[in-house]
């Protein structure tokens, strides 16, 4: 896939083709997947996304840790207050995912499973809310996937590589750029909105109390998907960004790499080395996690040891 | 190189697509080339995967893919349930396979009927493996392609009559590695290869008297 928003984008112009298009086109000659193909296991996504979604919203069952679990259902139940139905259902679904994923339902990991729940939570609701067709939606994953692909080479889409930013910063740029682009957003729109979403993401750590999938993730999801929603729509309304999208983009890899590995998915530092997180390790039967965080043996490779992805 | 559904997916049963969906898959490899579920299997955990691998459902997730379960089937849930059920004789110890190991490193030692393998392989992120030996021999293996795995007497010309083989038969190979004992010992080789292998092409390989065994694993996407 592209490895640039800008060839990307430079490749859709050639060709005189949309962005989805241009994904789509690319994708056939690198794997040599025909179109039905490609866009069909994109609709069994969807598919899989709606159905973690539904499970989500229909289960008070707590995750094995008992960390998450019901909260989905708790934040429908209590109704929106302040910004309006749309955002309570956002938010509620991509907690719904996450809660899912941490009962070892069926999730997608788009870019990853810690931040499943971002592109269906705004995807699905945006599509409520705007009537997009599933052949649209389709187009509007494809353009997901293209900016997560470039993410993916650029920089990274994994907690260990570059934290939180790298997670549910990735899904919410593809989320955003998706959103845009089905709005008919025009490329520069688009890599606005993946510039403006990013940005907003820097330097987020990955920390997950005691290494499980779980908390601070799950809200971390929530929070995504609402920066991604707000930036789709000031680049849609025409604010500018004078950073363009793959240098933001390679800041982005740039602060992951130089981010200390406590922050980066090992459970080490952050939400998970408080004494709230150390006690929760401890309940989860990793004393063998609670006393690395203890030692402050958190350098270098040694501590890298340690964490999901 | 990223593909599309590296970033649209994998559709996977959770929480981690390390530690499960990745865990899943090197046991899904495991049982591939030992040639079916093992009737046991002893499974030394490293690392990571040792440290946090309860809360992931790891063992579950092992256990489903040496039960030939992929990482999006919901019956990794119960498979040790489903292991028992089989008469699977399993136990899993934590293991210290030093400084040089991926942290999300397994070994397994595992037996069917007369076969019995020692492999060691890592969940190396985003639901990717590696498996990295099989008894005793260096190997990179990812099982995301079709897979060859052949152990062979290692006397000349069996690489070059291996690969006019595939070549005859239409089958474009993606990599091959080979490892040996010793000169004039064994050699394991290892192929991946563009699309899968026929069934034919591979029992005529396994004709060969300078050939003890070949593992065929399918590609997983």
């Amino acid at each position: 896939m592209f490895t640039s928003v800008k060839t990307w984008f430079e490749e859709a112009g050639r060709q005189d083709v949309d962005l989805a298009e241009a994904v789509l086109r690319r994708e056939m000659k690198d794997t040599g997947a025909d179109r039905d193909r490609i866009r069909s296991r994109i609709r069994d996504a969807l598919e899989v996304m709606e159905n973690a979604v539904a499970e989500g919203l229909a289960s008070e069952a707590p995750s094995p840790s008992g960390l998450t679990g019901g909260r989905a259902r708790r934040l429908v139940a209590a109704g929106p207050r302040l910004l309006g139905e749309t955002v309570t259902t956002m938010l509620s679904r991509a907690i719904a995912t996450l809660e899912v994923n941490a009962r070892m339902g069926l999730i997608v990991a788009a870019p990853t499973a810690g931040a499943a729940g971002v592109v269906p939570g705004v995807l699905l609701t945006m599509r409520e809310e705007r009537g997009w067709s599933l052949d649209r939606l389709v187009d509007g994953m494809l353009v997901a996937g293209g900016v997560g692909a470039v993410i993916a080479q650029r920089a990274s889409i994994a907690g260990a590589g570059g934290g939180c930013q790298a997670e549910t910063g990735s899904a919410a740029a593809m989320s955003a750029a998706a959103v845009t682009y089905l709005e008919g957003g025009d490329p520069e729109k688009v890599g606005t909105a993946i510039s403006l979403t990013l940005q907003g993401m820097l330097g987020l750590i990955c920390d997950p109390i005691a290494g499980l999938v779980e908390i601070p993730c799950a809200y971390r999801n929530a929070s995504a998907a609402v920066q991604a929603v707000a930036c789709a729509e000031m680049a849609l309304a025409g604010l500018d960004f004078p950073v363009t999208p793959d240098e933001v983009i390679d800041v982005m890899g740039e602060v992951g790499r130089k981010m200390d590995v406590r922050y980066r998915e090992t459970a080490l530092g952050g939400l998970a080395a408080t004494p709230s997180g150390q006690r929760i390790a401890r309940q989860a039967g990793m004393p063998e996690l609670v006393q690395l965080q203890r030692s402050g043996r958190a350098k270098g490779e040694e501590s890298a040891r340690f964490g999901p992805s | 190189m990223t593909g599309l559904f590296d970033i649209l997916g994998p559709t996977m049963v959770g929480p981690s697509s390390s530690h499960t969906a990745g865990a899943c898959r090197l046991g899904y490899v495991v049982q591939a080339i030992v040639g079916g579920t093992p009737e046991r299997a002893r499974i030394g955990l490293h690392g990571s995967f040792a440290m946090t691998g309860e809360g992931h459902g790891t063992k579950k997730a092992i256990i489903g893919g040496l039960l030939g379960y992929l990482p999006d089937d919901e019956r990794l849930r119960t498979s040790l349930e489903d292991a028992d059920a089989r008469g699977m004789d399993y136990a899993f110890e934590n293991v210290d396979l030093g400084e040089g190991a991926h942290p999300n490193s397994a070994r397994f030692d595992v037996s069917l009927g007369d076969e019995r393998a020692e492999i060691l392989g890592a969940s190396i992120g985003g639901g990717q493996i590696r498996i990295f030996e099989i008894d005793g021999f260096d190997v990179d293996l990812t099982g995301s392609l079709p897979t060859l795995v052949v152990n062979a007497d290692d006397v000349p010309g069996t690489i070059a009559t291996l690969t006019r083989m595939l070549t005859d038969g239409g089958v474009n190979l993606a990599t091959m590695r080979v490892d040996r004992t010793g000169r004039g010992e064994q050699a394991l080789m290892t192929i991946e290869a563009d699309a899968e292998i026929p069934e034919e092409l591979i029992d005529a390989m396994r004709s060969q008297d300078w050939v003890h065994w070949i593992r065929y694993v399918r590609g997983l996407v």
